[in-house]
């Protein structure tokens, strides 16, 4: 299930609508992770404050946008554009990449919240397709 | 059986309260196709789903995405006992319509995506989300329960 040129065209397209809001969608999707699917919450034993609002899950928030941010930037190759992130992830940081998956679908619950008209299902089907994308290159060098 | 607290029924409760059950079935299961392309096998005989503005015009995709709302209600008046109440719904899932149980989780994250962009920040936070997303677990595991 690659990335169509037309699917990149939409992914770029959305992106440029909602990247100015993108630590609030990230503050947001990680909030509602947090709670929805609280066995994420083992990760983040190190943070004082799990709290929605709570500094740690703000600033990771961004982090995390950041990240997505990049990937966008290198939509064409995801695979060699996300190495860094991917061995961040698989030597230091080890997160399932099962929480990928559950990550992704809370970014889409949020942008569905924050941009109802332009998450229209031809935008969703993209970004869908985009995290899958992103979540495959980041556990790239995991084993 | 699964324990819901007062919060969490009060919250599905709620919600339900507020869905317009003709609006958001044939939103949720339109989306579906189109998101999950795949899920279109068991619609050969709904016509035109050759694109977005197809399924979502298909007066037979509507109709069936009610069907499918009138199911989750049966669910929300028997809570304390979805798994019984969905048995026959679970065998006929497996035995007639031969779908693939992990597709009831797709169409479950489409009707958690709708529900979001009608209720917004406020109306679907996360303790919302949260309540909602188990209902919705509970409602696709039962629904899988009678297959073998």
């Amino acid at each position: 299930m690659s990335l169509t040129a037309k699917d990149k065209a939409a992914v770029t397209a959305l992106w440029a609508k909602v990247s100015g809001k993108a630590d609030e969608i990230g503050h947001d999707a990680l909030n509602r992770m947090l709670a929805v699917y609280p066995q994420t919450k083992t990760y983040f034993s190190h943070w004082k404050d799990l709290s929605p609002g709570s500094a740690p899950v703000k600033k990771h928030g961004k982090t995390v946008m950041g990240g997505v941010a990049e990937a966008v930037s290198k939509i064409d190759d995801l695979t060699s554009g996300l190495l860094n992130l991917s061995e961040l992830h698989a030597f230091q940081l080890r997160v399932d990449p099962a929480n990928f998956k559950i990550l992704s679908h809370n970014i889409l619950v949020v942008l569905a919240i924050l941009f109802p008209t332009e998450f229209t299902p031809e935008a969703h089907v993209a970004m869908d397709k985009f995290l899958s994308a992103l979540s495959l290159a980041l556990a790239e060098k995991y084993r | 059986m699964v324990e819901w607290t007062d919060a969490e029924r009060t919250a599905i409760i709620g919600l339900w309260g507020k869905l317009n059950i003709d609006e958001i079935g044939p939103q949720a299961l339109s989306r579906c196709l189109i998101v999950y392309p795949w899920t279109q096998r068991y619609f050969s005989t709904f016509g035109n789903l050759s694109s977005p503005a197809a399924i979502m015009g298909n007066a037979k995709v509507a109709a069936h995405g009610r069907t499918v709302m009138g199911g989750l209600e049966r669910a929300i008046k028997n809570m304390d006992n979805i798994k019984a109440t969905y048995a026959a719904l679970s065998v006929m899932h497996s035995e007639k319509l031969h779908v693939d149980p992990d597709n009831f989780k797709l169409l479950a994250d489409c009707i958690t995506v709708c529900a979001a962009m009608k209720f917004g920040p406020s109306g679907f936070n996360a303790d919302i989300q949260e309540a909602w997303q188990k209902f919705l677990s509970v409602v696709v595991s039962a629904l899988g329960r009678q297959y073998h």
